[in-house]
């Protein structure tokens, strides 16, 4: 039956066209709201590409580099002056005389003073310590003519890659045609290989690229994590359930939660000002420590764990609650035994990615002076550290072109960890999700 | 013709009077549960309004009317679950057998434990079947030893009439149950700690008429040793189950009386209105 037009409404056949006719416009925008989705997401996916090839094109190098073999005699009078075999002994002993002697023997004994200052510039300063340290690990091979890998100086390894070209005019390169005849001749020995560096995970900060690592860093960075996640966790959950479960929602809790929130918004580097102004400069606490960094991140840290862990508790439903209090739990049986177990995996989410955020954290601790330059791993929270980002932020500032490449092995090393932590989380919340 | 139609139409009900006088006797010999002039708040919305009733020992009583008549909020009254809702507030008295439930002196962990309650939703704990009945007994130390709670655990899923379905599998997870299953599982949960009332508020309204039907079986078993009080909306489940009726009306009760004489001679038109089914 069609309408009559009068009273305003359209006939049918005439509301049908304009229908069909609207259904085209709706149309048109919706295919122009997904191309725009699509393009967004090809834009992101883009640059994503552009960031993992940039750092692996750079990093990936970055975790090999030149090692020299030579073959040293390991003599018991010159490696142990005390004769006792103690590392003691054997870290002053001769071990600088016994790879120079190698090393020359090994490039057919140069005659002349420049000649020799050139080919002991091949091996990496640090070549004497390592041998020592082989002495210490082996010390059944001593008497014996053994094998020993040496990282070639940051410079050679340069010139090996081919950053450092031949054609230069000497007076314009770091190293002299001396030096390229030498490591030309070790390459034709083939003593020369190129391999997965071994200081990039049990080196220290140091100012030659060859022999710089992270594990100094790494060391300082869990130890930072750990004071903060020590500290983080189970203050923000015992927010999150008081705000969420037992404090009356009143006007002082209202601003408690906006100021939570705001919180979370505060640019990472005032939470150091912070830390700098009132654990070190009023609390007289030492600078540079894990313990500080960690106090500051989980400060840094809270206001997600809080977010996340409320969220948690808020999605526990409230029959649960009911059902807990009609059997007569208190609120507090309530709350252990019935509100935090199901609201748990929320929470480590939360936390797990709270401290994601503060592994990848470089500004506070800039502030509070864990930006030093510390050789020795740290073995406590009091003993002075840096942290992996600070330790890439300051490779990054070194001028020598090998410290680029370890800079960028460190990020992979960081994001490895990152990415780790947050699929950590992803499982973990799907394995313990609970619907209900 | 016109007024013909107007008239089949719901009424109104928020146009009616309603008296100030409840309708009926409000007293019973030996009360377990008495109501004196209690009127409930929601921060300034009166929800109960100066309602006086007793709840005698062993019966049923079910509290009817449209909704949002304060039903469901007096029976929460019984064992202070209003004390949950921080805008909240009663006035008047309850008593249960002569103690006043709101004196500060009266744990509102015993009070819940002698006044047990099943809820709309069926509400399992997210734990084994074996735990969500333990878990009761266990905060209250009802048990000295795991043989014990064993058989508390027991007596309690036979008396819900649920032993028999899930003594093979205590161990699993009490939301795999069915609706009703898990609605009786909630009542057991209410038994395991000892309670001399249990309060019902709607506990078939998520259910289908079979599993509906199991628990008002179930309720009949009951009431040989419990006091029940049954908030419903099903007129016919006021009928089947319970003893004694309460009609509230806008916050008011407006009458009570024994079952069949509210369902058979409403002496009220507004209780006659809306079991006959003109409103609501």
């Amino acid at each position: 039956m069609t309408r009559s037009t009068d009273g305003g409404l359209l006939s049918s056949q005439e509301a049908a066209e304009r229908v069909a006719a609207s259904l085209k416009k709706r149309g048109r925008s919706e295919r122009r709201f997904q191309y725009l989705g699509i393009a967004a997401i090809t834009c992101s996916i883009l640059f994503l590409v552009l960031l993992f090839t940039g750092i692996f094109s750079k990093g990936i190098p970055g975790m090999f580099q030149h090692y020299v073999t030579l073959e040293v005699f390991l003599d018991k009078n010159r490696m142990d002056p005390q004769g006792d075999m103690s590392p003691d002994s054997l870290y002053t002993g001769d071990a600088r005389g016994l790879v120079n002697e190698s090393l020359m023997s090994a490039l057919g004994n140069p005659e002349g003073r420049k000649a020799k200052r050139a080919a002991r510039s091949i091996l990496s300063s640090s070549s004497p310590s390592r041998l020592a340290e082989f002495a210490v690990k082996h010390p059944e091979l001593i008497g014996q003519k053994v094998a020993v890998k040496f990282a070639v100086d940051d410079d050679i390894d340069s010139f090996m890659r081919g950053f450092i070209s031949r054609e230069t005019p000497e007076s314009d390169r770091r190293i002299n045609n001396q030096i390229i005849e030498f490591v030309d001749r070790l390459n034709q020995a083939s003593l020369i290989s190129y391999e997965f560096s071994d200081y990039l995970f049990s080196g220290s900060a140091s100012r030659d690229a060859e022999i710089a690592g992270i594990k100094g860093a790494l060391i300082g960075s869990i130890w930072t994590l750990g004071v903060c996640l020590l500290i983080a966790f189970p203050l923000g959950v015992a927010t999150a359930v008081y705000l969420e479960e037992i404090a009356p929602k009143n006007r002082v809790t209202e601003i408690i939660e906006i100021n939570i929130n705001n919180l979370a918004a505060v640019p990472s580097v005032v939470f150091g000002i912070m830390g700098l102004a009132i654990f070190i400069i009023a609390f007289g606490m030492p600078r540079s420590i894990p313990l500080v960094g960690g106090i500051v991140l989980a400060l840094m840290t809270l206001p997600t764990i809080i977010i996340s862990s409320r969220a948690a508790i808020r999605a526990v439903p409230p029959s649960i609650r009911d059902a807990a209090l009609g059997v007569g739990a208190s609120k507090m049986q309530t709350i252990l035994h019935h509100v935090i177990p199901p609201a748990l995996p929320g929470m480590l989410t939360g936390t797990i990615i709270g401290m994601a955020q503060a592994l990848g954290e470089t500004a506070p601790l800039l502030m509070i002076g864990m930006v030093a330059f510390i050789v020795d791993v740290p073995g406590g929270v009091t003993e002075p550290a840096t942290a992996l980002p600070v330790q890439i932020f300051m490779w990054a500032d070194f001028a020598e072109r090998m410290f680029i490449q370890k800079t960028s092995a460190a990020i992979i090393v960081l994001l490895a960890f990152l990415i780790t932590m947050n699929a950590g989380a992803i499982i973990l919340r799907k394995k313990l999700e609970r619907r209900w | 013709m016109t007024d013909e139609v107007i008239d089949i139409k719901p009424m109104d009900f928020q146009d009616r009077e309603v008296p100030d006088e409840t309708v009926g006797e409000v007293h019973v010999k030996n009360p377990r549960m008495t109501a004196r002039n209690v009127s409930v708040y929601y921060g300034d919305k009166l929800a109960v309004d100066n309602v006086t009733l007793d709840v005698g020992t062993s019966e049923v009583i079910a509290f009817v009317g449209p909704s949002g008549c304060g039903k469901s909020t007096l029976l929460r009254c019984y064992n202070r679950m209003n004390d949950t809702i921080d805008i909240c507030r009663m006035e008047g008295d309850i008593n249960i057998d002569g103690d006043d439930i709101n004196d500060p002196k009266i744990d509102v962990v015993s009070l819940r434990a002698r006044v047990g309650m099943v809820f709309q939703k069926p509400n399992p704990f997210p734990k084994s079947i074996f735990e969500n009945i333990a878990y009761g007994p266990r905060i209250h130390g009802l048990a000295k030893d795991s043989v014990e709670l064993d058989e508390i655990v027991e007596r309690s899923l036979e008396r819900a009439g649920l032993w028999s379905e899930v003594k093979d599998r205590l161990d699993q997870p009490g939301t795999s149950l069915s609706g009703g299953q898990q609605q009786r599982l909630c009542i057991a949960r209410a038994v395991a700690v000892g309670p001399e009332v249990i309060l019902m508020d709607e506990p078939c309204s998520a259910l289908d008429p079979i599993a509906t039907a199991k628990v008002e079986e179930l309720i009949s078993e009951l009431r040989k040793q419990y006091t029940i009080v049954i908030v419903t909306h099903s007129m016919q489940q006021a009928a089947r189950v319970s003893d004694r009726t309460a009609y509230f009306h806008l916050g008011k009760l407006v009458e009570v009386g024994e079952t069949n004489e509210i369902f058979t001679r409403p002496a009220h038109r507004l209780t006659e209105d809306y079991i006959t089914g003109r409103f609501g």
